[in-house]
């Protein structure tokens, strides 16, 4: 190995090697869990993936949306009808289904332009709870309230023989869908992450950090407001053809309002505003309702009672009571937590920080 | 002729509850500047409170005010507890935990009373009254009164009396009104309380019809955003005359336009919500707003 090698890598941020360790450990994962569980965590990054684009929308340029489910809906309706009524690829008809349900939030974003957040919470909203009865109307096309089934595609031969040969068991359905997921996962994640590092993500934080000023410095408010929008309406899409394809079937009851209210909660929990935070608020948000309801009845020092109350009480208690709590106590969420907790951990390590105004000195490193 | 003029009638019986909902809605924009996304779900939860005392054999005329007592309680407590800690956070902030409230609300409901629908006895008898061949439901004109009561009791409040004129002096001009001795918070907190029983009374008159469940209000308080955008989210008139006109457009429209029928009603709310938005963002009573930069 020369010594420029080593030096290269020996140069690169630890959050790089952080990002690298996660990826392994998604792409390992489905080697040591059951193919039940996988599919449970394909629908997690599936969710990841939406409150991506919500996170692009909410955390980045400060318009908030409640009608994200809506869009997942039609990037999911626009996939199934595809795949069913034209027979079409269903892997093609994912990018294609998110280009459509992208050109549509892109439209409605052209009205929101006017709006302010608040009013844009208010007609989005309206957007997430009629959504499911618009998508019934249509019966020769969305089978109405019965829903379409979907074939679930089986994995190829290729992917077949590595997986076997790594743990020496066939690859299901449900494996070859959760790899699928991470796939586009990691190209969207990707994606946000040079779209917000560079001139389109200064921009749109400039405009939610004060409109009027960010109109004087020159941005085109508007366009970036829409393009915030799309690209949104966008993650949506995919996110909702993708979980159309994991579960093999949708119906307008896949995409309640609560679906809308999951995906803030999730971005919430995460940390708007940041990277990792829809992948942790994702997890979370998909696996705390299911958790915590086998959690409780399982604890023997829980009087049955309580643990009753609590496994009735369901998701909608403590989503709810997390959010309030989450926008009181850690606005930034946990990838906000980390962060800051990171940065203490810092500024102790290197010490000598001016107590009275906060002021660390630069870091060595990089001097 | 017959058949509008009743479909007329009791759109308007609807629009008084949608018109007492906005009027909650535009109570506590009015005081803070935020929608209050769990409205709703604060009057489905005082409707089941006059439910739970109604079946506890006292009065409807009796379990009716104490219910909006205390709605009126828990309003007040609720700013205090939830919204006091980030008073002066943006609006998203706010938003986001009105949301928060709102499914908190809903799982409460749904883990203190269940999800099955219970009838809600009405007051009125179910007979109706002919007037030149149209007949006017006694249910529809109940709601009406009351919610014509209710709109004109807040209108005394604020217009009339000193706590009504501190309340609007604290929401307009917060600072001026702490300099002459006025506690905003608490007129806040008041603010919500009132909120919170208007709201009830909109969720005990709509209980009759939809049959009372932790989900009632969902569609309502759609019906209710649609009113206080149309009427001008500011304006206390604007959202009495937006939930009138809410109602009677919803019900005509189910009914003369096929295409809309009864399950896509709600839709004509959305569509009521992004035309007005588009073409006159301030509403019918709502004035155009400036901002200091």
């Amino acid at each position: 190995m020369s010594s420029v090698l080593r030096h290269r890598i020996r140069s690169v941020p630890p959050r790089y090697a952080l990002v690298g360790i996660v990826v392994l450990l998604l792409a390992g994962l489905p080697t040591v869990i059951s193919s039940y569980l996988t599919s449970e965590w394909a629908q997690a990054l599936i969710l990841a993936i939406a409150i991506m684009g919500l996170n692009i929308l909410i955390g980045y340029s400060g318009q908030l949306s409640l009608g994200h489910g809506a869009f997942m809906a039609l990037g999911a309706y626009v996939s199934a009808i595809m795949a069913r009524h034209y027979h079409v690829d269903y892997l093609v008809t994912i990018p294609i289904a998110g280009i459509l349900t992208g050109g549509v939030g892109f439209l409605f974003g052209v009205p929101a332009l006017r709006l302010s957040a608040l009013y844009l919470a208010l007609a989005t909203f309206a957007l997430a709870v009629v959504a499911p009865s618009l998508i019934k109307r249509p019966k020769d096309l969305t089978g109405g309230v019965q829903g379409l089934l979907l074939v679930q595609p089986d994995p190829p031969q290729p992917a077949k023989d590595v997986f076997a040969a790594i743990t020496g068991t066939a690859m299901t359905t449900d494996q070859w869908i959760y790899y699928i997921t991470l796939f586009c996962a990691l190209i969207l994640f990707w994606l946000a992450w040079n779209l917000l590092r560079l001139r389109p993500g200064r921009a749109m934080r400039a405009i939610r950090d004060g409109e009027v000023a960010a109109a004087a410095s020159g941005i085109n408010v508007a366009g970036y407001k829409t393009l915030a929008f799309g690209v949104s309406a966008f993650y949506a899409g995919i996110a909702g053809s993708l979980l159309g394809l994991a579960s093999g079937f949708i119906s307008p009851d896949t995409f309640p309002v609560s679906l809308s209210i999951q995906l803030l909660v999730g971005g919430v929990i995460g940390g708007l505003a940041t990277i990792p935070g829809p992948l942790v608020g994702a997890i979370f948000a998909y696996f705390l309702p299911i958790e915590s309801d086998q959690w409780a009845p399982g604890q023997s020092w829980i009087p049955s009672q309580v643990a009753t109350v609590i496994h009735n009480a369901g998701p909608a208690v403590s989503y709810g009571a997390l959010l309030i709590l989450i926008m009181i106590f850690a606005p930034n969420g946990i990838v906000g937590l980390a962060y800051s907790g990171y940065a203490l951990l810092r500024r102790r390590l290197r010490g000598a920080g001016d107590r009275e105004t906060g002021h660390v000195p630069p870091d060595p490193q990089t001097v | 002729m017959q058949e509008l003029f009743q479909l007329i009638v009791s759109g308007l019986a609807t629009g008084g509850v949608f018109a007492s909902l906005a009027l909650a809605l535009v109570l506590i924009y009015n005081a803070m500047g935020i929608v209050n996304f769990a409205q709703g779900e604060m009057a489905m939860f005082a409707t089941f409170i006059a439910f739970t005392l109604i079946s506890r054999g006292i009065s409807y005329w009796i379990a009716v005010p104490v219910t909006l007592v205390i709605a009126f309680g828990g309003g007040i407590a609720i700013q205090r507890l939830v919204i006091r800690p980030v008073e002066r956070a943006p609006v998203l902030t706010l938003v986001i935990i009105t949301l928060g409230l709102a499914t908190l609300i809903n799982g409460l409901a749904g883990v203190l009373f269940g999800y099955i629908p219970r009838a809600f006895d009405s007051p009125f008898p179910p007979s109706s009254y002919g007037v030149f061949g149209v007949y006017v439901g006694y249910q529809d004109l109940g709601v009406i009164a009351m919610s014509g009561v209710v709109l004109l009791a807040v209108y005394l409040l604020l217009q009339r009396t000193t706590v009504g004129l501190t309340m609007r002096a604290a929401s307009h001009h917060p600072e001026a009104s702490r300099l002459l001795g006025v506690s905003v918070s608490w007129m806040l907190a008041l603010g919500w309380g009132l909120a919170a029983a208007v709201g009830a009374v909109s969720g005990i008159m709509v209980a009759p019809v939809l049959l009372l469940e932790p989900d009632m209000m969902q569609t309502t308080i759609i019906y209710a955003f649609a009113a206080a955008v149309l009427g001008g989210i500011e304006s206390p008139l604007g959202a009495v005359v937006g939930g009138l006109v809410v109602g009677v457009t919803v019900n005509l429209v189910g009914v003369y336009v096929p295409f809309v029928g009864g399950d896509l009603q709600l839709a004509v709310a959305l569509a009521i919500i992004v035309a007005v938005l588009v073409i006159r963002p301030n509403g019918l009573f709502g004035r155009a707003s400036s901002r200091r930069v």
